[in-house]
């Protein structure tokens, strides 16, 4: 449900750097979302096309979403490996569980697109 | 076609206030635990129990999050410890600017240890540092095993996590030994306290822990 705060706040962002760069219209956002955030993909864009049409800015803005993987590096044998199953984080080469995330919890705006008026 | 990018952390600004928060809590030497849980696995009624077993030897804070009510806030204020309510008018949990305008009215408390008490919900509040020292997440017997393979997160992320209502257990099909094998996988360093906020069970190991927390903390500052 906080996925509505979250695009509320991505949106704040690019308008004030789309003010910066003089941009009129907003046509892509791009986000970066790891599988172990605890944002949805499908509730941000649900969020993200109700809020957009509160603001000409954004209108047809269309939002894409990069997911990404979990990663864990253990920190017995330092091996990297993806975690599949998204709640055991335990070594396959070791079956050590002091593993680091090293990937997964992005939850960040990429860039957007736009155009210049 | 321009594109600008950011790279910018959608939690950032959260992220900020968290980090100011937690200089102002380190300053002071005071431990502060976010406890998290779902609604209704009895977070406010193991609080009542620890205060009743703290409160006689630290000075003690509570920050009571709820999405509109004051019902808890008030419970925490019959135990004749400074409380102050945040309503969050919806919002599914606390961010780190609530934490920190409440804070203001505990500021010269000389507090030893806060406790901010979360919007009952095991998902978003994971996301939102508040800049305490560690997260503390709870779960009762009758919610079901299968809470921290659902939500890994809060459990991975916690230092401590407490199973409440265990004098529940014979009329469950909890298994408390699946509980902690699960465990071993999500977040095998944190230590299970096994409680009852209706009868008081397993409430002194819990306290003690946090006793030796205090001291730490202070000791650091």
């Amino acid at each position: 449900m906080h996925e509505f705060s979250l695009i509320e706040g991505v949106l704040g962002m690019v308008k004030e750097s789309a003010a910066e760069y003089r941009i009129k219209k907003v046509n892509r956002v791009k986000l970066v979302v790891g599988k172990l955030s605890m944002a949805l993909p499908d509730s941000l864009h649900f969020a993200f096309d109700a809020i957009k049409t509160t603001d000409d800015l954004f209108r047809e803005a269309g939002l894409e979403i990069e997911e990404r993987e979990i990663m864990g590096n253990c920190q017995q044998c330092q091996q990297a490996f993806q975690i599949e199953d998204h709640c055991y984080f335990v070594c396959p080469s070791c079956n050590s569980t002091c593993i680091e995330i090293i990937q997964g919890r992005e939850l960040y705006l990429d860039y957007y697109e736009g155009e210049e008026n | 076609m321009v594109q600008v990018r950011m790279e910018t952390n959608i939690l950032g600004a959260n992220e900020l206030l968290a980090r100011k928060n937690r200089r102002v809590f380190t300053r002071q030497g005071m431990l502060v635990v976010n406890l998290m849980s779902s609604p209704g696995s009895g977070k406010t009624t193991l609080l009542e129990k620890s205060i009743e077993h703290l409160h006689d030897q630290l000075r003690l804070g509570v920050i009571e999050g709820d999405l509109y009510t004051d019902q808890d806030a008030r419970r925490i204020e019959q135990k004749g410890v400074r409380v102050v309510q945040i309503n969050t008018e919806g919002a599914c949990h606390l961010d780190a600017g609530m934490v920190g305008r409440a804070f203001e009215s505990l500021a010269n408390e000389n507090l030893d240890l806060l406790f901010i008490e979360n919007v009952g919900n095991l998902v978003c509040p994971a996301e939102f540092d508040l800049g305490e020292d560690f997260k503390a997440v709870v779960i009762s017997t009758a919610e079901g095993n299968d809470k921290p393979l659902k939500y890994p997160l809060i459990f991975r992320e916690a230092r401590a996590i407490l199973l409440n209502k265990v004098d529940l257990l014979p009329f469950t099909d909890f298994s408390v030994e699946r509980f902690r094998r699960d465990l071993d996988q999500i977040n095998p360093q944190a230590p299970v306290f096994l409680v009852s906020g209706r009868t008081g069970e397993g409430i002194k190991d819990w306290i003690e822990w946090l006793l030796e927390e205090v001291k730490i903390k202070r000791a650091d500052a």
